[in-house]
């Protein structure tokens, strides 16, 4: 059965979309949230397990110290409120892939709470998305569906968890209903969930790799006719799990329930599933009593209070984040704003950096990883960080250029070489022998024999007509392969003419 | 006074997977009642000068380092399970949910 569908631009000429996110992000701890097992991925099934990860009767929960520290972390960097004190809450829910038939998480006393995240959509529009809370929980076991029509749920004959996940710390962000966004509705939300994942890492707190599901977002999406319209009932689409997805995700949400509005319908709140391969979502469990948590403080773990003072050492401790590093850049390298953007949106922001590091100005570097090498990348349908050439490869070719010994387009022979495995650029320029000729005698010799060669220029050029000096320059360059530097073959052209 | 009626005993089970009889539901809902009843004259008797506590201990900040601990070898962790394959617990097939 597929959706009806409206047309996505015409669905948001006829309705305002509100959103909201809910993004989880597995720490990255060496162990779990509440006991010592090793987190792991990839590891054997069910071998980093202890009886708390089974919740075996008489195993006590202890809160892992630096899980704590990392949550703060995030706090702090959403410019939420840091709790004086939380606790821990039992989340009730029947599903195997807990043992405990609860999750321990937070409730009415998350951690974090009240703050806001800036964020820049594709073409540098600002946004500001405010954040409710952020709280610690525990991440849950990963069920396998035997059987049935394609390993989908339905029609599985039954299920095998492996625990390894189960108890990994987690946190997660709930924003406030994202209203104004208007048909960049998609946009925003994906633009905010890049955001997080780069603060993520820039915190040190998670690797946050979207394809290991480090970073998994829930997408709400209502609408209502007007902006002043109070908010429609919303869908939740559960663990959207790339960039893409999370835009398409929403896109999909708005012409689908635009359709329903449309045919005078009503939206059910319900849980829906993406489907990647398809690009739609279905239906999931209606929330009605399963919503019904039944949540109690954990009776087993004790209160987390926070001393101001190590909250305001955690605050001085944050690391620059990315969207104040890029404000940085941008005027240290003195980039104009579209630049920057370019180089953030290519993912050469570090590379850059890194090649200014190792020499090379910023003009220069960006030349280097927005131009030649973006178009090899582009080319051979790789990453820009992926192509087979360092930063300090680059710093040391631009040295060589700088220094005089190549030209630009001596020095994109040696950035092929590079980029070939024949070594670093200083290897790959004598082995090529692409080296600028810049003793005067070969030039000479060439410009002698050039001079000699077209005699009705030389003598233009010598009764004072500059204009066809070119044709001179262009045949001494043929003549030394391109390694002459141009500039200085005219100085010499010039200083023999007038000899 | 908080009253308990017989469906939101019957709500209350069928939220803990506990399948009741009618006449099962009908004594519960009498000795639960009882239970309530305590519990609504000790919240009578706190003030909003006691605070609320989860805990009988005066502690907070248990913490544990994050250093790992040998984890259980896979078969003791297998023993309990009803049902095991390729490591794994197996488990009666999942109805009305995706994970």
């Amino acid at each position: 059965m597929s959706d009806t569908l409206v047309d996505y631009d015409e669905a948001v000429r006829r309705y305002d979309p509100v959103i909201g996110l809910e993004v989880h992000v597995e720490l990255g701890t060496v162990t779990k949230m509440f006991d010592g097992a090793e987190q792991s991925f990839g590891d054997e099934p069910n071998t980093q397990i202890t009886p708390v990860s089974l919740g075996l009767p008489g195993a006590l929960p202890v809160v892992n110290g630096t899980a704590v520290e990392y949550a703060v972390r995030i706090g702090l960097a959403l410019g939420c409120s840091i709790a004086p004190s939380c606790r821990f809450a039992r989340k009730h829910y029947f599903y195997p892939d807990l043992t405990k038939n609860f999750q321990t998480s937070q409730y009415d006393e998350p951690i974090a709470a009240d703050g806001h995240v800036d964020i820049e959509l594709a073409d540098g529009t600002p946004f500001t998305v405010a954040i409710e809370r952020a709280h610690m929980e525990e991440d849950a076991g990963k069920n396998t569906h035997v059987g049935g029509q394609g390993g989908r749920i339905h029609g599985a004959t039954y299920s095998l968890v492996d625990y390894n996940r189960a108890g990994v710390p987690l946190v997660e962000i709930v924003t406030r209903p994202i209203v104004g966004a208007g048909a960049l509705a998609p946009e925003v939300a994906r633009a905010y969930v890049q955001t997080l994942r780069d603060m993520f890492r820039a915190l040190g707190v998670s690797e946050a790799r979207m394809e290991r599901g480090n970073v998994r977002a829930d997408v709400n999406v209502s609408l209502r006719p007007t902006p002043d319209a109070p908010l429609g009932t919303r869908t939740e689409t559960k663990n959207v799990n790339s960039f893409r997805s999370i835009e398409r995700a929403v896109r999909y949400e708005i012409s689908r329930q635009a359709a329903i509005l449309d045919a005078g319908g009503t939206i059910v709140q319900e849980t829906r599933h993406w489907h990647e391969d398809r690009g739609i979502t279905s239906a999931g469990r209606v929330k009605s009593d399963a919503e019904d948590y039944r949540y109690m403080p954990e009776p087993d773990l004790v209160p987390i209070v926070c001393d101001p003072a190590w909250i305001e050492q955690i605050r001085l401790s944050l690391p620059e984040l990315p969207a104040a590093r890029r404000r940085r850049l941008t005027d240290e390298w003195g980039y104009a704003e579209p630049e920057m953007r370019d180089v953030v949106n290519a993912g050469a922001l570090d590379l850059i950096e890194a090649t200014v590091a190792a020499g090379a100005s910023p003009a220069a570097a960006r030349k280097w990883w927005m131009g030649e090498l973006a178009r090899t990348a582009k080319t051979q349908e790789v990453d820009l960080g992926d192509l087979p050439i360092t930063p300090e490869q680059i710093g040391a070719l631009q040295r060589l250029v700088d220094a005089g010994r190549l030209t630009d387009k001596l020095a994109r022979q040696v950035l092929e070489g590079v980029l070939a495995g024949e070594g670093d650029p200083e290897q790959v320029l004598v082995a090529r022998g692409l080296e600028v000729v810049s003793d005067d005698g070969p030039l000479l010799e060439a410009i002698d024999a050039a001079l000699a060669a077209q005699p009705d220029v030389a003598a233009k050029v010598r009764g004072g007509n500059l204009g066809p000096v070119g044709a001179i320059i262009g045949a001494v360059m043929k003549a030394t392969r391109g390694q002459a530097d141009a500039a200085r073959v005219r100085e010499l052209v010039l200083e023999r003419v007038q000899a | 006074m908080a009253t308990l009626s017989r469906d939101e005993v019957a709500r209350v089970a069928a939220l803990a997977r506990i399948d009741l009889s009618p006449t099962e539901l009908d004594r519960l809902a009498g000795e639960l009642e009882v239970i309530v009843q305590s519990v609504t004259r000790v919240s009578e008797v706190a003030t909003p000068d006691v605070p609320a506590t989860s805990h009988p201990l005066p502690l907070s900040n248990v913490f544990r380092a994050d250093v790992p601990v040998a984890p259980l070898d896979r078969d003791e962790v297998l023993a309990g399970a009803p049902a095991a394959l390729d490591g794994k617990f197996l488990v009666p097939q999942i109805l009305g949910e995706e994970a």
